[in-house]
């Protein structure tokens, strides 16, 4: 049996309440912190995922510069819905080659939009490593795909979904819809 | 309903920007500027298009639209195929329709359309199945529509916004389906003033009913300008009757830098190509630090990779 992420909270979700998207970037943060060599990139994907890259940039306090990622162009669903309609710029400033790579994302369901994440990084250059920190992991994975970080792992039903929000004041929210 | 567009709104062909929603234009040159840095990468391919088959159609020579739509193509992981399909005057619909129904058997996904004829790229488009996508990479007197697209991309990077400029499209705009696009796009994307300049011989009569102001004059035509876009002087018009000679032509409608001094400082010089250098554009001015002809060229394959993906991702391509 594979071991389980390093992650704070398990559990069932019974309910609309979710813990405070704030706190548990925090909570992350200090899972990662004694994992990462100073020498880590950082790569968020859109939308959420750039977010909480953002914050876990600034508690990590790490040198190198943040990246981001928008993986439109790698979906494996483009010929059945098309193209995402606001498609932002990949913005990665830095050389990738032989690097490690904290990959952020805000929710891991599927595991589609890591795997397109990890096909576009591949296409800038190769990487020594890729991890993947999430704010929460629901569960229903598709993909040969966990977290190596989750600051909340539960289990979503399938029609479920949950999405982080950002405030004007940058506060985060978690919702269940 | 618009023929370019699918029941729910999204592109499904693109034949011309007369009539192309704003929301559309704005989404393709965001998409275009997604794709700016694809070129720099390891791998300058995304793959999108990956098993799509393209077809470049072209009924009249090109070397810089075929090869950018083909680079274009490609970085999109597509299959490209050209042809270069001779054309005669005899030639007859019948005939592009036989052609089509022909390479839509090897199951082609989209055909890029070069023709002389006005009116060539809806007429394949009328003709074939909902899956196939058809764009038009000029077509006679009547559009050019990505031209006009990486037009106004290249606009927005050097200038950042329309609604405060005063554009120039100066020269033989009666021939000329890239001024036609590029007076769509710029009224579409509200730039309050887009002057045309040329001899009364080259402007179509009408003009201003595009939403146009018609300048006979260079010096007051390009008094603060903030945009110039020159266009080719095709040189088969000198036969006719419509102007004197080439040198008399760079007299009064050639930009040099004397002439260019009129606009703002600041203004950018574009140039569709392929220029005739010393006729309607003097070297210095081409060559100046205010030309921005050559990253039109860059920018139009962004912008032509923006539009195919779109297209094939109207979900039936």
């Amino acid at each position: 049996m594979p071991s389980p992420p390093n992650s704070y909270c398990k559990g069932f979700l019974m309910h609309a309440s979710l813990p405070d998207a704030n706190t548990l970037i925090v909570q992350l943060a200090d899972v990662i912190a004694p994992a990462l060599t100073p020498d880590t990139l950082i790569v968020g994907i859109h939308t959420g995922g750039v977010w909480v890259a953002e914050r876990l940039h600034a508690l990590l306090q790490c040198s190198q510069p943040l990246g981001t990622l928008d993986i439109s162009f790698y979906r494996d669903d483009f010929s059945r819905i098309g193209l995402h309609p606001q498609v932002k710029p990949s913005n990665l400033p830095f050389d990738l080659e032989d690097r490690a790579i904290l990959l952020v994302d805000d929710v891991l369901h599927s595991g589609r939009t890591v795997r397109a994440a990890m096909n576009e990084l591949f296409d800038y250059d190769r990487p020594a490593s890729i991890r993947l920190a999430v704010l929460v992991d629901r569960g229903g994975h598709e993909l040969p795909i966990r977290p190596d970080f989750a600051a909340l792992s539960i289990t979503v039903p399938d029609h479920r979904n949950i999405n982080l929000s950002r405030l004007d004041d940058g506060h985060l929210t978690l919702t269940l819809a | 309903m618009n023929p370019q567009l699918s029941q729910d709104g999204r592109l499904r062909h693109l034949l011309t920007l007369d009539g192309l929603p704003r929301a559309i234009i704005t989404q393709i040159l965001d998409t275009a500027e997604s794709f700016m840095d694809v070129g720099e990468r390891e791998v300058k391919k995304v793959p999108l298009l990956r098993g799509k088959s393209i077809f470049n159609l072209v009924f009249e020579p090109s070397t810089r639209t075929r090869t950018t739509f083909e680079i274009a193509a490609k970085r999109l992981a597509a299959d490209v195929v050209n042809l270069n399909i001779a054309t005669s005057s005899q030639t007859k619909g019948e005939a592009i329709l036989d052609t089509v129904d022909n390479l839509s058997a090897m199951h082609a996904d989209m055909f890029v359309v070069r023709h002389a004829q006005s009116g060539a790229a809806h007429f394949i488009a009328q003709h074939v199945a909902p899956h196939i996508s058809v764009v038009n990479a000029g077509d006679g007197r009547h559009a050019h529509p990505t031209q006009g697209l990486l037009d106004m991309f290249t606009i927005r990077r050097f200038k950042g916004e329309f609604h405060n400029l005063t554009v120039a499209i100066v020269g033989d705009v009666l021939h000329s389906r890239v001024a036609r696009s590029q007076i769509h796009a710029l009224t579409t994307l509200g730039v309050p003033e887009v002057r045309v300049i040329g001899p009364k011989t080259l402007l179509p009569t009408g003009v201003e009913q595009m939403g146009v102001r018609v300048f006979h004059d260079m010096e007051a035509g390009l008094a603060g300008c903030d945009v110039v876009i020159m266009l080719r002087l095709q040189n088969e018009r000198m036969k006719g009757a419509r102007l004197p000679s080439s040198q008399e032509y760079f007299k009064f409608f050639g930009l040099t830098p004397e002439k260019l001094a009129l606009a703002r400082p600041d203004a950018i010089v574009m140039h569709p190509g392929p220029m005739n250098r010393g006729v309607e554009i003097a070297s210095e001015v081409a060559d100046g630090p205010q030309s921005v002809i050559l990253p039109q060229v860059t920018y139009g394959i962004a912008v032509r990779m923006a539009v195919m993906a779109m297209l094939a991702g109207t979900g039936n391509a």
